[in-house]
């Protein structure tokens, strides 16, 4: 099994309907150590970015992330539109010009979007932050592709291990981003940019399971 | 939630509306992308000061954009920072060829949106320097966190950098001057209420009736301490020890004393307030040269005040006092 450029578009806009599902329960995890507008800000996003799909739905893979990735910097604002938007917009170029991608270059692909988010958030691991989601998820499937998974299952290692990653914010000390102000009170929550890096990374679990 | 609005999406796109016709002699409202601009924009041979951040603190920015203080202010979603469309299309509508300042408040996602657009304006030719306030002293252990909140250092400096560069400073210059400021002031915040953003549409953190929170952010972060309220007095002396400590301001300095009120604080509070820290500098031998009492970095209506101190010298004090017309501030024009 390939991801085709169909599937894509379907995991766009399955983010965008679980985005808008969970818009309330982001937000409150944002309020509690943040400053209430993680799903109020992702929901506007998307939902630009779903009326941007129809004009890229017939243009190769990296074309439409780079397209989701420009949108969502001129939309979303706050910390989460530069660092999602620069993520979609490396994975488009990790991507471009690809209409089917492998396991293996779906590696490439969301090494690429980790190394933004990385990069434009100069953050790391333990932080409290939606790397703490996505980076154990990027190894798990590099893991999985390399004992000789195929795409579903590696991915579904990889969402086991980003839903690991998001849970294991709990516990952790906010070093970075708005919550690192709480200090000791960031305990005990969980962080909503791992959440949300959560729920995309199942909606593209969820449309490659549906398309089987 | 009670509040004076239509619709949630539609409160800074409809606040934007009320201000381009309020003070149509002094800005001009461009939408999509959102920025409030001089009228006479840009200034020939002049720096371009473009600063901005969430809406919900108003009147911060746009309320200092005019003659003597800001150029251009973008305005995010209620406390969400604005997307760097927004700053690069102000940053282009504000430069005479001389340069622009980006006057950011640390947040993260401030500070990237700035970043992403001063990239963007370099790529199209233009000098962009940028300076980050980090005044916030309820902030203790900045090795360890995003660093200290910008917070009423803020308004300062756009007033006072906004002197110097109507005065025709050049970019070095401007830039040297908004560190300097950053450099002298200090600020700490108390909440007796949280806010409410507009579409949360409840408040933003649960204070019981009989406490308050002391180091409050602007966007209703928590602070250091939450503890009973007491009076004026003794809350005067929890946000200015800190501060005082901080820079420290000692004996014989000459401050500018700026007292805010967070939104929902009426002005008879403001002024006893500024009453009791006017004792408490007195007490330790600082003068108060300059003042400035009021609502001018809010946090929506939520109750409480902030202090600001900066440290004055005869550079500030002369930028300070030099004119300025903008909706929020004004004198000597």
């Amino acid at each position: 099994m390939q991801i085709t450029a169909d599937h894509v578009i379907k995991f766009i806009e399955t983010i965008t309907m679980r985005v808008k599902e969970q818009r309330d329960y982001l937000t409150q995890l944002d309020s509690a150590i943040g400053d209430a507008d993680h799903g109020v800000n992702l929901d506007r996003g998307f939902t630009t970015v779903v009326t941007k799909l129809p004009s890229v739905a017939d243009k190769d893979i990296g074309t439409i992330l780079k397209t989701v990735g420009t949108t969502l910097v001129s939309t979303v604002g706050g910390a989460s539109g530069p660092l999602y938007g620069t993520a979609f917009l490396r994975a488009g170029m990790a991507s471009a010009d690809r209409f089917e991608l492998s396991v293996d270059d779906l590696t490439v692909v969301v090494e690429a979007a980790l190394e933004g988010i990385q990069a434009r958030g100069k953050s790391t691991r333990g932080e409290k932050t939606m790397i703490d989601a996505i980076g154990p998820a990027v190894d798990a499937l590099k893991a999985a592709h390399a004992a000789g998974d195929d795409l579903l299952t590696s991915l579904r290692k990889a969402v086991a291990a980003c839903q690991a990653g998001m849970e294991a914010t709990i516990p952790m000390l906010a070093t970075k981003g708005r919550a690192s102000y709480l200090g000791e009170r960031s305990i005990g929550h969980q962080d909503p940019g791992a959440t949300s890096a959560f729920l995309m990374a199942q909606a593209l679990l969820e449309v490659l399971e549906a398309s089987q | 939630m009670k509040k004076l609005i239509n619709a949630p999406e539609q409160v800074v796109k409809e606040a934007l509306a009320g201000m381009a016709d309020a003070h149509a002699d002094l800005l001009t409202v461009h939408y999509d992308p959102d920025f409030i601009v001089r009228a006479d924009a840009p200034i020939a041979n002049k720096v371009g000061l473009v600063s901005g951040g969430g809406s919900g603190h108003e009147p911060m920015h746009g309320g200092f954009v005019g003659k003597g203080m800001l150029d251009a202010a973008c305005p995010g979603a209620v406390f969400t920072s604005p997307v760097p469309d927004q700053m690069l299309a102000a940053t282009k509508a504000v430069s005479a060829g001389k340069g622009v300042l980006h006057i950011v408040k640390n947040y993260t996602g401030d500070v990237m949106n700035f970043e992403m657009a001063a990239e963007l304006a370099a790529a199209e030719g233009i000098e962009v320097a940028s300076v980050v306030t980090n005044d916030d002293v309820a902030v203790k252990d900045s090795l360890y966190t995003a660093g200290r909140r910008g917070v009423g250092v803020t308004v300062l400096m756009e007033k006072i950098v906004g002197g110097a560069a109507e005065a025709g400073a050049d970019l070095a210059e401007v830039k040297r001057l908004a560190e300097k400021v950053n450099a002298h002031g200090r600020s700490m915040g108390m909440a007796l209420t949280s806010c409410v953003v507009p579409h949360a549409g409840k408040p933003t953190f649960d204070l019981p009736d009989d406490e308050m929170e002391i180091g409050i952010g602007i966007h209703g972060e928590p602070g250091r301490t939450r503890v009973k309220v007491g009076h004026a007095a003794d809350i005067a002396a929890m946000l200015a020890a800190p501060i005082l400590e901080d820079l420290p301001f000692k004996q014989g300095d000459h401050v500018l004393a700026f007292v805010n009120g967070m939104g929902g604080t009426p002005l008879i509070e403001l002024y006893l307030m500024y009453n009791e820290l006017n004792k408490i500098l007195a007490g330790q031998g600082i003068t108060i040269s300059r003042r400035l009492i009021g609502s001018y970095i809010t946090s929506l209506e939520m109750a409480g005040c902030s202090f600001t101190l900066l440290k004055l010298d005869d550079e500030l004090t002369k930028f300070w006092d030099a004119p300025v017309l903008t909706p929020a501030l004004r004198w000597g024009y």
